[in-house]
């Protein structure tokens, strides 16, 4: 099936199997393997990406559903030359290990970030207010997002660092 | 005969004078892992397109297959290869090692009709995309005669004998010194199966180059990997080039490989193309090793003023039908608490469940969940404080073999930790403090596991650019070894981080065992600053020999190496124009190290004690830990920031062993229930409250030159048990059944009319 997606900005033209799942697409036919696959069933996270500036579990969507979409993965978010600010936090505050899950807890970082620039409230929200970056906040967005290395503590010191940082 | 007073002298790592060793340093690899650049091993860029494995997994526990239909399967579009143990390629029969040397035999895939553990890989498609493969798998259709399964372990405790080649270890007359104390305890505690649940699924990439086999897979140790793929697909150890560079996790489950890469490399000799196969991650649950259940029964007989005069702690477990693994979950009870009468052991019963082998803390993570909660409820009994407890059994010596500790700082441990955390607030009392709805409650547990040092080798090239690069067949599983390695060339050499390149995950590069027993940075680290001397010595060398350097005439001994530079006093010059003047196309040196012949004159542990607080909800029976804090002795640390990765990512995992982390067996299937991350529970973000880990001063010279010692392990091992003993303390419920789910503490909430 022909669909186009626009990765990183750049408009990708794709004939591709109906069955194929954004996250498939994105490893296998465009070779962005930054989204890593750790359970295929909307699970863990670390397939998340960003579709028109929402996180979303790749693998749990079908490429075709997304033409026209504006997709964002780690590889547009920054470069080992030009790291963005969430990167330089995870990476000062070691907040990885093996590095698997890592792509998808700084791709929903930028996700949660806007989620609260946008004030929408998660369950640690005290009800009528708008959140604030709280580490229970942190706690509760990010619990998506396995780490089987258990950076987590890390993980929220990163997320302060970098909101703190892009303030 | 080499000895550890052999490293007494002084070594740059020990004189750190650039201070790298030790530095919180980030991780060498980092920049490539938080943008998504580094490429585990599905990932690598393969020389043309490759084709997708696919495995399927037996649907039953034990029996034989008795009818195969490939028939659909191979007609679905875009399938290359369907193979079951009817038409899969010849492999060498199991175990054989044509090299006698090989440090792995053949594993053959798809061996035969026999299946011997539900998931057991029983065919492989191979298509020309993942889709048309998946496709294609979930049209074999297999027909099998199935016997029962004999998977119920506490049902079969009386089969289980004594693993083989191993006693039981009496010192003194345990079941006197047991029946003569005053105060006794007697209790059994359970620990379920558990799965390591990398992030990474177990995952190959293989292709073919001239006779070559090129294959990236996701494994701890490199050499057992290479050989035993070479053994089984029959072909000389050094025509296999096997890569491990990024790994996904490893945590002991991937002390092995697995048949994704034999079929892998089996399909890319077939079809002459590179191909890719992956587990999924129900396939991991029951398609690689796990933890293996224990039932543990201890003992403890104590005077009336704490003093153990009886300590015995038994195991029962189990393996594989065909295995031989033994979670040794008593051993570390031997070098722990002093009492002059002990008995220690364990017990093996062979069940046709999946493979049971090591997972962080083999034998520890199980045992102090016993242990520890068992010196918890006698430290009550006597009415103790339990850190205090333990002070007063902190045994001289070894208490098994009277050999004398390396270094034990356990104390100083338990001392500083209860410090740190306000444990003199804890009410002895359970169940009196309240936070709103919460109960709240303290644990402490102590920590300990041994320490190893394995042979290794390592070599060092410097390049006319001053660039040191270092070399060997080691692993990071995220335990930061491409750092460690970086920071000792750097610290060795007196250059520049920035000025240091690491290779390593490859089997053409010097060998070392990898990762696994938290011997990885002793080991690795040790044989790198052995090649970095012997590079200082060349260097120091060709400086003193080279008419052109300032440094000539001098004696090497004197050469130092500091901020770019050789030099000798005053005399200096730049490391990179000696070279490019001296030696224009590099130096290299090999470097080795060695156990030392003397090493288990002493008895080698590293020690910790963990702290916690968690609120225990009496409606529901939810438990959440609040805060933990975990201070341990390790000997020297190489980076401060990933040690303390590694620490407080094993305190998270007693954590989940503690609280969500099991697997139940379905005993008409012999499967486990759990086959995802939905139902099997590790720890996430919002499970975890403030936890931190402190980690002492302390170099251990018995261990190894650098006087390091690991901590990938230690953290893991009592963790669990300072959250029991806190939910203990918090509501007055004791659970010796885990993981200490809601249903089974409110039963117990209950009975106290909480
Ligand atoms: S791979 Fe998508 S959530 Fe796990
Ligand atoms: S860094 Fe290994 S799973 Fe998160």
């Amino acid at each position: 099936m022909q669909t186009t997606i626009t990765v990183n900005g750049q408009a990708r033209a794709l004939d591709i199997d109906p069955r194929t799942t954004l996250l498939d697409a994105l490893r296998e036919h465009l070779r962005l393997t930054g989204s890593k696959k750790g359970c295929d069933h909307g699970q863990c996270g670390a397939c998340t990406v960003l579709v028109n500036g929402v996180r979303i579990n790749s693998c749990l969507s079908l490429a075709v559903m997304h033409d026209g979409d504006q997709v964002t993965t780690i590889e547009g978010v920054g470069t080992p030359e030009a790291l963005h600010p969430v990167q330089t936090a995870f990476l000062t505050q070691d907040a990885y290990q093996c590095g698997y899950c890592t792509p998808g807890q700084i791709c929903s970082t930028l996700g949660l970030l806007r989620e609260l620039e946008a004030g929408v409230p998660s369950q640690e929200t005290p009800a009528g207010a708008r959140p604030v970056l709280s580490d229970a906040e942190i706690r509760e967005r990010m619990s998506g997002n396995i780490c089987r290395c258990s950076a987590y503590p890390q993980i929220v010191a990163a997320i302060r660092d970098a909101a703190g940082s892009m303030a | 005969m080499s000895s550890v007073h052999d490293w007494t002298p002084t070594n740059p790592v020990k004189e750190n004078r650039s201070g790298l060793i030790g530095k919180p340093v980030d991780r060498y690899e980092g920049p490539l892992k938080v943008t998504g650049t580094a490429p585990y091993a599905y990932e690598v860029q393969t020389p043309s397109p490759p084709a997708y494995g696919v495995m399927v997994g037996a649907t039953i526990a034990t029996g034989r297959i008795t009818g195969v239909d490939i028939a659909e399967a191979e007609a679905t579009a875009g399938v290359l290869i369907v193979w079951t143990h009817l038409n899969a390629p010849t492999q060498a029969p199991r175990g054989t090692k044509v090299h006698p040397r090989s440090s792995a035999g053949s594993k053959p895939a798809l061996e035969n009709d026999r299946v011997t553990y539900f998931g057991q890989p029983v065919a492989l498609v191979v298509g020309e995309t993942l889709e048309a493969a998946t496709a294609g798998a979930h049209r074999v259709k297999l027909t099998y005669a199935e016997d029962h399964p004999d998977v119920d372990f506490r049902a079969r405790l009386d089969a289980a004998v004594s693993p083989v080649g191993e006693e039981d270890v009496e010192i003194g007359n345990f079941a006197r010194g047991f029946t003569e104390s005053p105060v006794q305890l007697d209790q059994t505690w359970h620990t379920p199966i558990q799965n390591h649940c990398q992030m990474e699924p177990c995952a190959s990439t293989v292709w073919f180059e001239g006779g070559k086999c090129v294959a990236h897979t996701s494994v701890q140790m490199v050499k057992p990997a290479q050989h035993g793929l070479a053994e089984t697909i029959g072909i000389p150890r050094d025509d296999v080039h096997l890569m491990t560079r990024y790994i996904g996790g490893g945590f002991g489950g991937k002390g092995q490989t697995y048949d994704d890469l034999v079929l892998a490399a089996l399909a890319a000799r077939a079809l002459g193309r590179p191909v890719k196969v992956a587990f999924t991650r129900q396939q991991m649950m029951h398609g690689t090793i796990h933890r293996p259940a224990t039932v543990m029964r201890v003992r403890l007989g104590a005077e009336k003023d704490g003093r153990l005069n009886a300590m015995s702690m038994m195991t029962w477990t189990h393996c594989h039908r065909d295995g031989n693994f033994t979670e040794h979950a008593s051993n570390f009870s031997r070098a722990l608490y002093a009492a002059p009468n002990r008995l220690t052991g364990h017990r093996l019963v062979k069940l046709d469940l999946p493979g049971a082998g090591p997972m962080r803390a083999p034998g520890e993570a199980s045992g102090t969940l016993s242990l520890e909660c068992a010196m918890d409820e006698l430290a009550e009994q006597l009415g103790l404080d339990p850190v205090e407890l333990r002070i007063r059994n902190e045994p001289p010596t070894d208490p098994e073999n009277g050999r004398p500790f390396s270094m034990r700082q356990l104390v100083r441990c338990l001392r500083e930790g209860a410090q740190m955390f306000g444990w003199d607030r804890r009410l002895p009392t359970p169940g009196l403090v309240r936070d709103g709805r919460w109960l709240v409650g303290m644990g402490m547990a102590a920590a300990i596991r041994g320490n190893f040092l394995l042979p290794a080798k390592c070599s060092f090239t410097v390049d006319a650019d001053g660039v040191i690069t270092v070399k060997q067949g080691m692993t990071d599983i995220g335990t930061g070894t491409y750092t460690v390695l970086a920071q000792i060339a750097a610290e060795t050499l007196g250059v520049p981080l920035g000025q240091v390149r690491v290779e390593i995950g490859d089997s053409e590069l010097p060998p070392a065992p990898g990762s696994g027993g938290q011997f990885g940075a002793a080991t690795a680290g040790s044989a790198a600053l052995a090649a970095g001397q012997n590079l200082r010595t060349a260097i120091a060398e060709l400086a003193t020999g080279d008419e052109a350097s300032p440094l000539f005439g001098g004696r090497p001994v004197d050469v130092t190496f500091q901020d770019g530079l050789v030099a000798i006093g005053n005399r200096s010059e730049a490391l990179a124009e000696l070279i490019r003047r001296a030696a224009p196309e590099g130096l290299t040196v090999e470097g080795e190290i060695r156990p030392a012949a003397d090493a288990r004159e002493w008895s080698q542990q590293t020690y910790g004690a963990h702290y916690c607080e968690v609120g225990v909800d009496p409606v529901t029976g939810e438990v959440r830990v609040r805060r933990m804090l975990g201070v341990f002795a390790a000997g020297r640390i190489l980076n401060a920031k990933t040690a303390r990765s590694q620490l407080t990512g094993g305190m998270i995992w007693g954590v989940g062993s503690a609280l969500t982390e099991g697997n139940a067996v379905d005993p008409r299937y012999g499967s486990l229930i759990n086959q995802d991350l939905a139902q099997y529970l590790v720890p996430v973000q919002a499970d975890i409250g403030d936890l931190e880990a402190i980690m002492l001063d302390e170099v251990d010279d018995k261990a190894n030159p650098m006087g390091v010692k690991g901590v990938g392990e230690l953290g893991n091992s009592g963790a669990g048990a300072a959250v029991a003993n806190a939910i203990y303390n918090a509501c007055g419920v004791r659970v010796r059944d885990y993981p200490i789910t809601p249903d089974k503490l409110l039963a117990g909430l209950i009975a106290r009319g909480l």
